[in-house]
């Protein structure tokens, strides 16, 4: 059992993550065409917002419920000061904002490399996280739960403001069509922040997450914003099921291939599985459905 | 007043939402069409003078040598153009194709090297000191030249087949593309036996029976580079004035439209895809005697953006901007980086802020740019 039950219950937890750092990219690409390059580095920020609350609150337990916060408004403020800084003057060019953002995505690594130094910092993980429970024999570290339920709150969170409240009819009205939804009175360009600054938010997060798994790293983001980006692609944009679905077979698939083979062997047959994807659904799995011949 | 060509062929992405049409009042016959579809060819000749004269004359063998290497990198750059500025596909995983001709012809080198019938140094070091069965074809110098032309015709044929036939395009191909170039290079820092991994091929004597400490093999190899670059801008400016030119930007500005038409955009962009892959593989081929070493370093996710870097200062859809970018973004890595090795990095993420902000069509567009404010103003007087 343990060859099928390890990489699983890994992979779930390793698709949660993707889960985290595919949301701001499907929201704000879905509703504003524009492609995030630097929300790698909003995990990174997240991570990092992680480590400095657990220095300035000593206590285990309590500085990771400060730093979800923290890191939720640290990396929802940078998404924000991206958005309002650079990206506002870019709609509609999808190609142009990937490239810039991939500048912006270089400064911060940069920066983060000049404040804490190239080498990762060590996040403790609090007492009731450091044990694991026994699942078909594997002992399943508790952090890995943890970030699955991060996930699941995120998910369900956001699923309730997009369906229930007045702001997310806003953001499903300017996805929909931006125009008509103009002419009715909604303010877009206040929506389009808010998306930022939400999608941004969540993906530190997932930062934390990341941080209790794996410590920090200037270099984080890189790791997992062209796998959260296959997540879109595979998913179909501006879609939280399609979402939730394709981080979950890449988490997983990732994960046995990784068992089986190896870690870059992994990259490979994930980019493969993909293409051959795309070949079934070209569009992801789901879509919105307009009359446009985009 | 004329327009120039950048200027017509218009400034946006392939998004059909703001597909802009072709400027359709070109006049011919006049003096000034004249000096419009000959000034390329005179940028062209003047790089010529400048890289095949200039710069051989005048230049210590050390230079030489670099601007060699940045060379290396305008043949992917000039191909980026072609696929990016002309046909809307912004190609992130140029390091890939550049890394197919650079290990084919360092798999060579290596062979030759190691003499015939033995086995590359670092196999002994590394394995068990056998090779592997793909390795024995490169032994034939006809072979790798071949394979340096048919691999990465191969390889993005394939992909671009199963990608654009599906109509997958825009930000998703650029994904795509980015996404091969990342497993590309993990895949060769774990097979460290077969390629050499994180250390990728190096320690070469000979390229096809010519010592490689001689300076005068160094600067006919020089030489090489650049007449190679030069024939690629004669190439790119053949297509870009022939039909299958035309069809490219129409496929670019308004893919729709071009369908309904009776065209097949995919099969258009495919040849694109595909040259502008040779065109990478040809400059990583010859990287490898100038530079000495090709590594997953030379080729990877961040290797792939830098060729894009240097396209998108000089201007994506000129013919000669793409060329002159990338030789100055090589300049700029080669020499800032040693001197500020913090600082370069934030003047690269800089470099793309500024750029696509205030540039979006780089260098090549502020004369059109700054002419057609000249002219604006005498229209008003």
């Amino acid at each position: 059992m343990d060859v099928l039950t390890t990489p699983f219950l890994t992979g779930t937890a390793t698709g949660a993550i993707l889960f985290l750092a595919a949301l701001g990219l499907t929201l704000t690409f879905g509703q504003m065409g524009v492609i995030n390059m630097a929300n790698g580095e909003f995990l990174m920020a997240g991570a990092y917002a992680t480590y400095v609350t657990q220095q300035v609150v000593t206590s285990s337990g309590l500085s990771i419920v400060v730093a979800i916060v923290a890191a939720f408004l640290v990396a929802g403020l940078l998404g924000l000061l991206l958005e309002v800084s650079i990206i506002q003057w870019m709609y509609r060019r999808p190609l142009d904002t990937l490239l810039v953002t991939v500048g912006v995505a270089m400064v911060l690594q940069q920066l983060a490399k000049d404040i804490f130094g190239a080498q990762g910092d060590a996040v403790r993980p609090p007492t009731w996280m450091r044990g694991s429970i026994d699942v078909f024999g594997y002992a399943w570290p508790h952090r890995q739960l943890f970030t699955i339920i991060l996930a699941l709150a995120a998910l369900g969170g956001l699923g309730a403001l997009l369906k229930h409240s007045s702001f997310g009819r806003r953001i499903r009205a300017t996805v929909q069509n931006r125009e008509l939804a103009e002419t009715m009175g909604v303010a877009t360009r206040n929506v389009d922040r808010l998306t930022f600054f939400l999608g941004s938010g969540l993906a530190g997060v997932g930062g934390v997450a990341i941080a209790l798994i794996s410590g920090t790293n200037p270099t984080l983001g890189t790791t997992y914003i062209i796998p959260a980006f296959l997540v879109v692609v595979a998913g179909g944009v501006g879609q939280l099921r399609g979402t939730v679905i394709a981080a979950w077979a890449i988490g997983v698939l990732t994960a046995f291939v990784t068992d089986w083979s190896s870690g870059s062997m992994a990259q490979v047959v994930t980019f493969a599985a993909v293409v051959i994807f795309l070949q079934i659904r070209p569009q992801g799995l789901f879509t919105v459905r307009t009359r446009g011949l985009a | 007043m004329t327009t120039t060509t950048t200027e017509a062929l218009g400034v946006r992405d392939a998004e059909p939402t703001v597909a802009m049409p072709t400027d359709g009042s070109r006049r011919r016959s006049s003096a000034a069409a004249l000096l419009r579809t000959s000034a390329p060819l005179l940028g062209i000749a003047l790089l010529a003078l400048l890289l095949l004269v200039w710069a051989p004359a005048s230049l210590t063998p050390f230079r030489l040598g670099n601007l060699g290497k940045y060379c290396c990198w305008a043949l992917a750059g000039v191909g980026i153009g072609l696929a990016w500025g002309r046909g809307g596909m912004l190609v992130m995983g140029q390091g890939v194709f550049f890394g197919l001709g650079g290990y084919a012809m360092a798999m060579h080198m290596k062979l030759e090297a190691a003499g015939p019938g033995n086995v590359p140094d670092f196999m002994q070091l590394y394995g068990d000191g056998t090779m592997p069965g793909w390795w024995e074809p490169f032994r034939s110098g006809a072979f790798t030249l071949f394979a340096i032309v048919a691999l990465p015709a191969v390889v993005s044929f394939v992909l671009g087949y199963a990608i654009l036939k599906r109509r997958v395009k825009g930000a998703y191909f650029a994904i795509l593309t980015q996404a091969l170039a990342v497993a590309f290079a993990t895949l060769l820092i774990a097979t460290i036996k077969q390629t050499g991994g994180f250390n990728g091929l190096n320690t070469f004597t000979t390229f096809f029976g010519h010592n490689l400490y001689d300076p005068q093999v160094k600067e006919n190899l020089y030489l090489v580079v650049a007449g190679l670059l030069i024939v690629s801008l004669l190439v790119v400016w053949q297509l870009y004035r022939s039909r299958y030119g035309e069809l490219l930007v129409a496929t670019r500005d308004a893919e729709e439209r071009v369908r309904f038409l009776g065209y097949d955009p995919a099969n258009i962009k495919l040849v694109t895809f595909v040259v502008a892959a040779v065109m990478a593989s040809i400059g990583g081929a010859m990287f490898v005697p100038i530079a000495g070493i090709i590594s997953p370093s030379n080729v990877d996710a961040t290797a792939s953006i830098m060729m894009v870097a240097g396209v998108a200062l000089g201007g994506r859809a000129s013919l000669l901007g793409p060329a002159l970018g990338a030789i100055a973004v090589g300049y700029g890595q080669t020499t800032l980086s040693e001197q500020f090795p913090t600082q370069w990095t934030y003047f690269q993420g800089g470099l793309f802020i500024v750029v696509l902000l205030f540039l979006p069509l780089g260098i090549a567009s502020v004369e059109p740019k700054l002419r057609s404010l000249v002219t604006r103003r005498e229209g008003v007087a």
